[in-house]
């Protein structure tokens, strides 16, 4: 299976995912900002990082770039992409997916392990994992999800959230809500459920050493439904 | 142009004896460039013209050490090609006018000075004081310097992964901020900053030149006084981002052989990355000003000399390879100018549209800098206090033990470390809060261990024995995750070395790291002087702080403080004889400040922590966490919590007086865990090295219970433990 990595420049888990995805077997590229198009690939993936700074919004420089062309037409004829942390606040710059990622609600970087609900299991993503709640890591000073309430509905109606944050026994509140995230929201699909933004690392738990290992079931269901 | 007088000498900061100096090496007077090269090269930042006659006595050398002090950072073998290239170095001056800026800054700086090398930095760690919590400044700087490492290391992509934080009285006008790195290079591609070779391009990449940063090594060589708010355009202001293109392009451009010399524009910017640079190959270098890419418009010669606009690098190429690096800078949006060559003239030339404005003799900024033996005094062992039963009388073994665990030093630093990215890279295997942070080298079977170390409060009272402590303390953070120390790197925060007593201070912490560096073949690499730490007179106390590396040969074999089963039997290794002067408990519960800090026996450190090494290899004890502030109860306490287990603490024998027993802080010892199957061989391991060991107890259930002194449920520890800084930031 072929992926392909885009590296804006100041993305910094580029490598961290490129390790990831060869571990579980893919043919992993690294793809650069300004080349116009992409290998062919079953799967792109935007890293996480700080593209460009993020000096203005988040993701939003990284949305203009020469390369985004390909990932939108790539993700609008049915292809998966992945974008992770500063990639799920590129995609939804671009439009691929709905809302924005705002400041943490304290204000400060959080970086943590945290405990998630997997909301929809109809999707290449997480179908045949088999847990319900996963335990992912984050690190971001913005990743509190917002969005209008008629968006926030087409979400729900479609099952468009993937998954939100909760604690290891699966309550989804205030608590357990690292960020002000909206609905506790971590993750969301586009209408057809081949983009995926989410803002915790599965690449930073395929190792029993790191923080946890719930990482390699999302590579691994990933792997398993593009053979 | 300024006319050059002997006042406008004083107003750079320079002495009038090394004005006329100046005058008489030049044998005229300087113009007002040449004055500004002069006051950045000899200044204490620079030219460490207090310090340097005592720095050599420091014990640098050692089987694994590649490089030692001297160079942009020092360098360690680890084995199979693989070196560490690490340093730390402070940014205190500028944090505390600037606190957010100060430290971002502070943490660009050191990283600079990593990849400069060509390492890829692989870690950050940093060592923070601040003054009491009541002061009015403290909150605002805490937050401000959390804030300013986090968004620095975080942009860039490198863990955070240990640190140190201290609340003490006398930061309350001069906070420290000590940066960290440490970066994984191939021994064989290491990249130093001696030039070499005649009419070869000088180059100067990265960020443009702007007026943020004037006089900032002179700001950071002088003390403070009420006007400090009029500093603030000293302090430079960092772009992470910018730092991570410049990282990118600069090891893309080292994975060729095109660069001969290589150089980051650090304290005082051009000025002594050129010098160092021509001075370390014995040449000459000629640059012209007019071709360095400025911010600002009508920047002139002397400002463009000495700003310390960060990001910025100054690079020796071999001739013909310059559209070859070019192609790399432009592909990475950076700045990319020749600005000059080297000469044979072993002087600096300035040029400046197309006239020269400035000429030195290289040697006379380098080797014929002022070097100064100051005067200094003794510090005399404190008499040792005598504590009665009265003293204890009042007290109860659990609230004191609560009070220490909530107290500002010793609570858990959460707060800050989850607004550090510990864990991108994917390699952090051990993460902040244990005895020390562990990344492994990526792709093989070891990881290197690092830690940051200091005890103002010892080396305040005993400056010989606090400098031996510090070093012993960082020996043991390092042999506490299953490590074999290594090297060190120190950081020498003092006051004013124009006073006998801080002078003092300084001569004899150098004097004791060197006695426990050489004893226990743990080495200083590299390091860096922060003087003048003093507001209104009033000084900071003495804080050097250690750096230490260790190397863990397979990371399968690393372990962690926190208690793992239940039924397992938990030892005291090494002696207590109850210790209380300067500790937490003498200050925080008896208010007593005074007393000799506990005394350090380095044999006994070096038998005890080769042993406990031993007894990780072979998997005879599963945790293991070193006594150090607040003594037995604390170290067990944390064991407890972070493992979510309680213990059966036993009676200690023999002894008359528990609260010396418990919070008393003998150094060279150790808390580990044993489960029972190994009991026997770890007690005969033991006995042949000849260490004294004490049975603590037993792990049990929920509960940290001591027959009728401490009943305590581990959730009351934990909640005393973990909150006090969340509510102090109001959170």
């Amino acid at each position: 299976m072929n992926s392909s990595v885009i590296i804006f420049p100041g993305s910094n888990c580029d490598r961290d995912m490129d390790v990831a995805l060869n571990k579980f077997g893919f043919k992993n590229k690294m793809v650069w900002h300004n080349d116009q198009s992409i290998p062919r690939s079953d799967l792109i993936v935007l890293p996480g990082g700080f593209s460009y700074g993020d000096y203005l919004r988040c993701g939003s420089i990284a949305s203009k770039s020469k390369i985004i062309r390909s990932v939108i037409d790539f993700a609008n004829s049915g292809g998966l992409v992945l974008g992770i942390c500063n990639g799920f606040q590129i995609l939804t710059e671009t439009g691929l997916l709905p809302g924005i990622l705002q400041q943490n609600k304290y204000l400060d970087f959080i970086c943590k392990n945290v405990f998630v609900k997997v909301k929809d299991k109809k999707n290449k993503y997480f179908n045949n994992i088999k847990k319900d709640i996963l335990e992912l890591h984050i690190a971001h000073n913005e990743g509190n999800f917002f969005c209008t309430e008629e968006e926030l509905k087409t979400l729900e109606d479609n099952n468009q959230i993937a998954v939100t944050y909760c604690n290891s026994e699966g309550l989804e509140n205030e608590d357990n809500n690292p960020n002000g995230a909206i609905n506790n929201i971590a993750g969301i699909f586009n209408k057809n459920k081949n983009v995926l933004g989410m803002m915790p690392h599965p690449e930073r738990m395929i190792d029993k050493y790191l923080s946890g290992e719930d990482g390699s079931l999302f590579f691994e269901n990933l792997l398993g439904n593009l053979k | 142009m300024i006319q050059v007088t002997e006042s406008v000498a004083i107003e750079h900061g320079l002495k009038k004896e090394e004005f006329s100096k100046i005058c008489e090496l030049l044998k005229r007077i300087p113009n007002i460039t040449e004055l500004a090269i002069f006051s950045a090269m000899w200044n204490e930042h620079c030219s460490y013209k207090s310090s340097r006659i005592h720095l050599k006595k420091l014990h640098t050398k050692g089987k694994q050490v590649i490089q030692g002090p001297g160079e942009n950072a020092g360098i360690i073998d680890i084995g199979d090609d693989d070196a560490i290239v690490f340093k730390i170095e402070s940014h205190n001056h500028p944090s505390f006018i600037e606190p957010y800026q100060g430290a971002a800054t502070g943490v660009g700086g050191i990283m600079r000075d990593v990849f400069t090398m060509g390492a890829r930095p692989i870690a950050n760690l940093n060592s923070i004081h601040f003054g009491s919590p009541q002061h009015k400044k403290t909150k605002n700087l805490l937050r401000g310097v959390v804030k300013g490492i986090g968004g620095y290391g975080n942009c860039i992509g490198v863990p955070t992964i240990a640190g140190q934080t201290s609340f003490d009285d006398s930061y309350n006008g001069n906070i420290l901020v000590n940066a960290m790195t440490l970066g994984l290079v191939n021994k064989n591609k290491i990249f130093y900053s001696k030039a070499a070779g005649l009419n070869k391009p000088v180059i100067y990449v990265g960020s443009k030149t702007g007026r943020d940063g004037i006089h900032g090594a002179s700001m950071a060589s002088s003390t403070f006084d009420d006007k400090i708010e009029e500093k603030k355009p000293t302090v430079q202001v960092g772009d992470p981002f910018t730092e991570k293109l410049l990282l990118e392009a600069c090891l893309e451009l080292m994975s060729d052989k095109s660069i001969i010399a290589i150089q980051d524009m650090g304290a005082a910017g051009l000025t002594s990355s050129s010098v160092e640079m021509a001075s370390k190959g014995n040449l000459g270098i000629q640059l012209d000003l007019s071709k360095v890419p400025c911010r600002e418009e009508k920047m002139s010669p002397y400002e463009i000399m000495l700003s310390e606009s960060q990001e910025r690098m100054l690079i020796v190429l071999e001739k013909g390879k310059e559209d070859f690096a070019k192609k790399i800078f432009d592909k990475w949006n950076l700045d990319f100018a020749v600005i000059g060559k080297t000469t044979n003239t072993n002087k600096i030339e300035l040029i400046f549209n197309n006239s020269k404005i400035a000429e030195i003799p290289i040697n006379l900024l380098a080797e014929n800098a002022p070097v100064y033996d100051r005067n200094w005094k003794k510090t005399k062992l404190p008499q040792k206090l005598k504590f009665n039963k009265d003293n204890f009388k009042s007290l109860s073994v659990s609230d004191c033990l609560k009070k220490i665990l909530s107290s500002p030093n010793i609570s858990e630093k959460k707060w800050i470390w989850d607004q550090y990215d510990h864990t991108v890279m994917g390699d952090t295997i051990q993460k902040p809060g244990g005895d020390a942070g562990v990344v492994r080298i990526h792709g093989t079977k070891k990881a290197v261990a690092a830690t940051v170390d200091s005890s103002a409060s010892y080396c305040f009272s005993h400056p010989i024995t606090g400098g031996k402590q510090v070093v012993c303390e960082s020996w043991r953070n390092l042999i506490s995750v299953g490590a074999k120390p290594i090297a060190i790197t120190n950081c020498l925060n003092f006051g004013n070395p124009e006073k006998e007593k801080n002078m003092g201070e300084f001569v004899e912490c150098v004097e004791g790291i060197s006695e426990a560096s050489e004893y226990l073949d743990f080495p200083v690499v590299s390091g860096n002087v922060s003087f003048y730490n003093e507001t209104k007179d009033k000084g900071i106390k003495p804080t050097p702080t250690i750096g230490g590396v260790g190397l863990i040969k397979n990371y399968e074999n690393m372990i962690t403080m926190e208690f793992k089963n239940y039924g397992n039997i938990v030892y005291v290794i090494g002696k207590t004889e109850g210790h209380l002067d300067q500790s937490i408990f003498a200050k925080d519960i008896l208010n007593e400040k005074k007393g000799p800090p506990p005394s350090i026996n380095l044999f006994n450190e070096k038998n005890i922590g080769q042993t406990i090494l031993n007894l990780i290899e072979k998997k005879l004890i599963v945790s293991s966490h070193d006594v150090s502030l607040g003594g037995i109860l604390t170290a067990v306490s944390r064991m407890c919590i972070k493992g979510n287990k309680g213990i059966k603490i036993n009676k200690p024998k023999g002894l008359t007086n528990k609260y010396e027993y418990f919070f008393g802080e003998d150094q060279a010892r150790y808390i580990v865990e044993i489960p029972t199957n190994n009991i026997k061989e770890v007690d005969e391991i033991l006995n042949k090295n000849s260490i004294h060991f004490d049975e603590l107890g037993i792990i049990q259930e929920k509960y940290v219970t001591l027959n009728g002194d401490i009943n305590l449920p581990i959730e009351e520890l934990s909640d005393a433990h973990k909150y006090w800084l969340k509510e102090y930031m109001n959170i």
